[in-house]
């Protein structure tokens, strides 16, 4: 149970904390420029006009809103709860990501910026990003890491097409950890006249805030859409957490209804007993990572340990920090689902309701193929389906093809 | 008084040379006769980078010396101990330069009180903003450890101002926007920021990021108090040991003496 103190959540405080976690652990350089950024966020979150704007493009361009779809042949094989998927693939670009793109672009925008750079892991934050450059006139640079640069040919051609410059990212582990340490850092240099598009609700204050704001539109179209359809709130949310964006995103306008069950999936890659997982809530410790105190994979001395997960958008050894402080006041669960169960939930749903889900979505999916038995058949469970799968085809089609030799 | 405050209290109108380089690189031996080396060839102190993962303030070549210690294996304990090693040598002011995660997980108080007992004198943590740094400032100070805080091109009149009224030891001028790295010039900026900081505080004003050559110390000894380089010196390592044994310090050496040479020029 919470406490009245919680009744009524009021985070990030002042300092950009979530209780212990989030912060701004960042080189003085881009101190004022948070500040400032701050500053629009609360002005323009304000303004009527940009709310228009925002709402115009999220429902023209994007598509939204996106459907809350009664997974009728899922729930029977399950035998467990109701289970609704929060359809997010149906998005422009395949996943949530625009959400946030579309957003941070007309910030830039409205914020007098010609520039945008991001970083993306397996190129899914980098296509919307590079998407919303195109719309919108922004000249864009998308940090990718070399490893996932190569695992992930085909995104690195997307941007490319769409316009924008893609820099691979060749210190520590190649992957989105290093991605973003890059993206940080040409932002020193570049931050007059850049806007730096964060994927996730990770980093300093205030992008976390930013982040959750731009994504709430799932949590709050959900809250509609399930009480038109079934006059009550759902019994569980259930959403994969790489960053924790899409998982903010369903969880922020549920946070005061406490009766509403918030479970974050985790990757647990080979799983949480080996050393190639990315369950930072399980498994980490508090640090800081990207300009943030959140839960962190690290060794004793508090060297950033590589992240593992079949997934590349779940690839990352932090977490946003408010999903630390989720945890830590027990406002929501986190969860382990390894690659092998991800994968067999990507099987699943594509044969029973004929959406290929991604390869991160997929573990939300398998959390509740594993618990629906325990689960009260009279209970409604929303889980959100992040993005579609298509980009991991190829993947998937490979990995078939090594283990049937 | 400590160390720091001592040394820029002696200074004769030159600057100070501040060297920078990673501790264990190329390896722990060579790294101890680097500093060694530098102080005695006439460094007025050095800072010395601890290795870490996700150094985001840092360029290429500091990136890559601060991996090629972690591939040996160092981690704070032995950080404290080359501090231990130089200190048996030599009075001069060592600075600890490193980023705020391995702090946390060694734990604050301890961290201090290690390198206060191994012999440090400051401490620059580039991912620690005034906004986050009441708690590690104060502990710093319990142990008489410098808090050496940095202000940028971009910190503007206001935060100058309040961080050069919370600063010890020193106050760590960035010359230019970016990373640390060799820069082909000094930024045009860099002396108004130190004019500002010097209307907010005595304390000496010294300027680092992008310092290459000695005709830029040259040049910012001119209107600073401290001429901090890194990158410069941390590629010559590079260099040297790939050429063998026993030149690392004889390459560092050589470099102190023309920097050093350099901020002794008299002072406009
Ligand atoms: C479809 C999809 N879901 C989830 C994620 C993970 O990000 P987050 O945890 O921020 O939602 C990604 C990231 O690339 C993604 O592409």
């Amino acid at each position: 149970m919470l406490s009245e103190s919680q009744q009524s959540y009021l985070f990030p405080d002042p300092n950009g904390r979530y209780g212990q976690f989030g912060g701004r652990y960042v080189p003085e350089t881009l101190m004022n420029a948070l500040i400032q950024l701050e500053k629009d966020f609360l002005r323009l979150k304000a303004d009527p006009s940009f709310q228009e704007e925002l709402s115009y493009y999220l429902t023209q361009y994007s598509g939204r809103p996106t459907p809350l779809y009664y997974a009728e042949r899922l729930t029977e094989a399950l035998g467990g709860p109701k289970i609704y998927l929060k359809r997010e693939d149906l998005n422009h670009t395949g996943a949530h990501k625009i959400n946030n793109t579309i957003g941070q672009a007309l910030l830039a925008l409205r914020t007098g910026k010609k520039r945008i750079i991001a970083e993306t892991g397996a190129g899914q934050h980098g296509v919307a990003s590079a998407t919303v450059a195109a719309r919108f006139g922004l000249e864009c640079t998308v940090f990718m890491g070399e490893e996932d640069m190569r695992r992930q040919a085909l995104n690195v051609f997307r941007m490319r097409m769409l316009g924008a410059e893609v820099v691979p990212a060749t210190s520590g582990t190649k992957t989105l950890k290093d991605a973003t340490n890059e993206a940080i850092r040409h932002w020193v240099s570049h931050v007059e006249d850049t806007h730096y598009i964060i994927g996730s609700v990770v980093g300093p204050h205030p992008y976390p805030q930013i982040v959750r704001e731009f994504q709430r539109i799932i949590g709050d179209e959900t809250k509609q859409q399930m009480l038109a359809m079934e006059h009550r709130l759902p019994d569980a949310i259930v959403a994969c957490v790489g960053g924790g964006s899409n998982a903010m995103g369903i969880f922020f306008p549920f946070v005061e209804d406490t009766e509403v069950e918030l479970i974050g999936v985790e990757a647990a890659g080979r799983g949480v007993e080996t050393e190639e997982h990315a369950a930072s809530i399980n498994k980490g410790r508090p640090g800081v990572l990207h300009g943030a105190k959140t839960m962190l994979l690290q060794d004793p001395y508090g060297q950033v340990t590589p992240a593992h997960s079949i997934s590349a958008g779940l690839d990352y050894p932090g977490i946003g920090p408010e999903h630390a402080h989720f945890a830590e006041i027990g406002r929501a669960r986190y969860v382990p689902v390894t690659d092998a169960e991800a994968l067999d939930a990507f099987y699943l749903l594509s044969k029973l309701e004929g959406i290929i889900p991604a390869l991160e979505s997929a573990h939300a999916i398998a959390y509740v193929v594993k618990e629906a038995s325990r689960m009260p058949k009279d209970t409604r469970v929303v889980i959100c389906l992040s993005g579609r799968g298509d980009k991991d085809v190829e993947q998937v089609a490979r990995m078939e093809g090594e283990l049937s030799q | 008084m400590n160390r720091i405050d001592q040394t820029f209290a002696g200074l004769n109108g030159e600057a100070a040379l501040i060297p920078f380089v990673v501790a264990g690189d190329p390896d722990y031996g060579r790294s101890l006769d680097a500093i060694v080396a530098i102080l005695e060839a006439g460094a007025d102190m050095v800072e010395i980078g601890f290795p870490y993962s996700d150094p985001l303030a840092d360029g290429p070549v500091i990136q890559a010396a601060a991996l090629r210690s972690l591939q040996q294996g160092h981690q704070l304990p032995d950080c404290f101990r080359l501090i231990r090693d130089v200190r048996s040598k030599t009075e001069k002011p060592l600075i600890a330069f490193t980023y705020v995660n391995p702090v946390m997980q060694y734990g604050t108080e301890r961290f201090f009180r290690d390198l206060a007992a191994s012999g440090g004198d400051g401490v620059i943590i580039p991912d620690v903003p005034i906004e986050e740094a009441p708690e590690l400032a104060q502990m710093a100070s319990q142990y008489d450890i410098s808090f050496i805080p940095l202000v940028a091109p971009t910190s503007g009149e206001e935060r100058v101002r309040a961080i050069s009224a919370q600063a010890h030891g020193f106050v760590y001028c960035v010359s230019s926007l970016g990373v640390t790295g060799e820069r082909s010039s000094v930024a045009s900026g860099v002396k108004s920021l130190v004019e500002t900081v010097k209307r907010y505080t005595d304390l000496p004003a010294c300027v680092g990021f992008g310092v290459s050559t000695p005709e830029h110390a040259a040049e910012i000894a001119a209107f600073a108090d401290g001429v901090i380089v890194g990158s410069a010196y941390v590629r010559r390592i590079e260099q040297a040991q790939s050429e063998g044994d026993g030149s690392v310090a004889e390459s560092v050496a050589e470099f102190t003496r023309q920097l050093k040479n350099a901020c002794q020029r008299i002072r406009l």
